[in-house]
């Protein structure tokens, strides 16, 4: 299989708090992958390895077989084949709707604004933001932000969209809206790595799931696998914890 | 006019036989304090921008040593002309020009002059401050659309950097048109200068400066109303249009700002 994304031996300490620890995983073409695991146990700092917010301490990141900390891409252009979704949203605040799905468009990809604001619009239409292109984002829901910044990743058609615990900032009732859009994204065979704490989504949607803790894959294998007949300790435990609740 | 005359009639007097000398050094003032105070902003602009470039691991050592050194360099003017009285500066800047260099300033050049970088190094502060208060999140999101520092700062940040200062940058502006006072030392042809004048050939303080007053009080009032409108303007509507509904095409959404 094409492996959009694969990274060895990756770790990432803050001073001496060892954060990762050794980290082999891929995702390949097509995959949609969820991360799950304690809060705390390192999901978010793998993600943010790989599109470099975070910068390794040791190991190698490598995009379709080029090590990226190698490799004379920079850093700018290799985000622009990876797109991310906050837990914050971070939608840009001084930016409309539609603005936010076009700036990077027209000033990373250099495409002309009236071709970047057809793909905004088309992508908007997707999430179901069309009709609040003109609101700031002061002016919609945690739901909305969400959706509006799924579509603004994909408006820079991305090769893979990476997940950081999209709806753990949002409230209970506003969580459906933002989960629909990611399977709907999923069936079209988008590139997925979620982190995300909502089991739900994992087992229904992921092609493998990814168990972390305090550092550490403990298990990488088919969401039938990791919920029913876990092979770890440490993955049946935090099952047990979170699935009782 | 005599000795008996009160303080009104002498009011009267002073503005009709000084009145157009006052408004041309209320021009001057002004003048002054609005180049100042936009030269000054962008001093501040381009060091703020500057004393917050992140040092990535991915810069050479060169390039951070040079940093290291520039940064210095402009702590320095920050600390020196923010630790000094104007009116000292007015006068080193003034007379040493003219000692040292052998360089004859206009006092009208001097004056901006002045204003200018004492300005600067005090919006260099605010702006910095400015910037480090936008949401990290806010560079992320800029980084992982592929953004580099100084397209996040230029279409992200500094939008917001700038909006949030504009407050302090007016308090800046009403500071300078107030403190252009002290360029009555070096002989600038402004406000108060013109009233020392007047006041001088009649003796009367009270009457010169409280017209003075009045004109100060006018002058910051409108700075401060119009940066206020420049505000309010930035900020952009508090309702939003709903795009392309077919049935309720005027439709408008009334929402209580969230943030």
């Amino acid at each position: 299989m094409d492996k959009i994304i694969e990274v060895r031996h990756l770790s990432k300490k803050f001073g001496s708090n060892e954060v990762l620890r050794d980290i082999n995983f891929s995702v390949s073409k097509g995959e949609v992958v969820c991360i799950i695991g304690a809060s705390g146990s390192g999901k978010s700092t793998l993600l943010r390895c790989l599109n470099l917010l975070e910068y390794p301490t040791s190991g190698e990141v490598l995009y379709h077989g080029q090590n990226i900390l190698e490799h004379n891409m920079t850093n700018a252009m290799y985000r622009t084949k990876l797109g991310m979704v906050f837990q914050q949203f971070n939608l840009f605040n001084n930016l409309t709707v539609l603005q936010n799905c076009v700036v990077g468009q027209v000033k990373v990809l250099k495409k002309d604004r009236a071709a970047a604001e057809k793909t905004a619009m088309q992508y908007l239409e997707h999430v179901g933001m069309s009709q609040f292109i003109n609101a700031k984002p002061g002016q919609i829901s945690g739901g909305q932000k969400q959706r509006v910044a799924i579509a603004r990743a994909l408006s820079m058609e991305p090769e893979a969209l990476l997940f950081d615990e999209p709806t753990s900032a949002l409230d209970p009732e506003l969580v459906g809206e933002v989960l629909k859009v990611m399977k709907s994204l999923a069936k079209s065979g988008l590139t997925m790595l979620v982190v995300t704490h909502e089991m739900g989504f994992a087992r229904e949607v992921s092609n493998r799931v990814v168990f972390m803790d305090a550092g550490v894959i403990v298990e990488d294998d088919l969401p039938e696998v990791i919920f029913n007949n876990p092979v770890n300790e440490r993955t049946r435990a935090f099952l047990k914890r979170v699935l009782e609740d | 006019m005599s000795a008996d005359s009160t303080s009104l009639q002498w009011i009267m007097y002073f503005i009709r036989e000084y009145g157009t000398l006052f408004l041309y050094g209320a021009g001057i003032t002004l003048l002054i304090a609005l180049s100042g105070t936009i030269i000054g902003f962008m001093i501040g602009l381009v060091i703020g921008v500057i004393r917050t470039i992140p040092m990535d691991h991915n810069k050479g050592s060169m390039n951070r040593f040079a940093y290291k050194i520039l940064n210095f360099l402009l702590l320095c003017y920050i600390e020196i002309f923010r630790g000094t009285p104007m009116i000292v500066q007015a006068m080193v800047v003034f007379y040493g020009a003219a000692a040292v260099f052998g360089i004859h300033m206009s006092t009208l050049w001097a004056g901006v002059f002045i204003v200018s970088i004492n300005t600067g190094a005090y919006m260099a502060e605010i702006v910095r401050g400015g910037i480090i208060s936008v949401d990290q999140g806010q560079f992320e999101a800029a980084h992982s659309i592929g953004m580099t520092h100084w397209q996040t700062m230029v279409n992200i940040v500094l939008p917001q950097a700038i909006r949030n200062i504009l407050p302090a940058t007016s308090n800046e502006f009403v500071i300078n048109i107030k403190d252009t006072a002290v360029l009555s030392v070096i002989s600038v042809s402004e406000l108060f200068f013109m009233g020392k004048s007047a006041a001088g050939t009649y003796y009367r303080f009270f009457e010169v400066n409280a017209i003075i007053c009045v004109i100060y009080f006018v002058m910051t009032f409108t700075v401060t109303r119009i940066l206020r409108l420049i505000e309010i303007k930035i900020d952009g509507p508090s309702v939003f249009t709903i795009h392309g509904s077919q049935t309720v095409p005027e439709a408008e959404f009334r929402i209580i700002n969230r943030e």
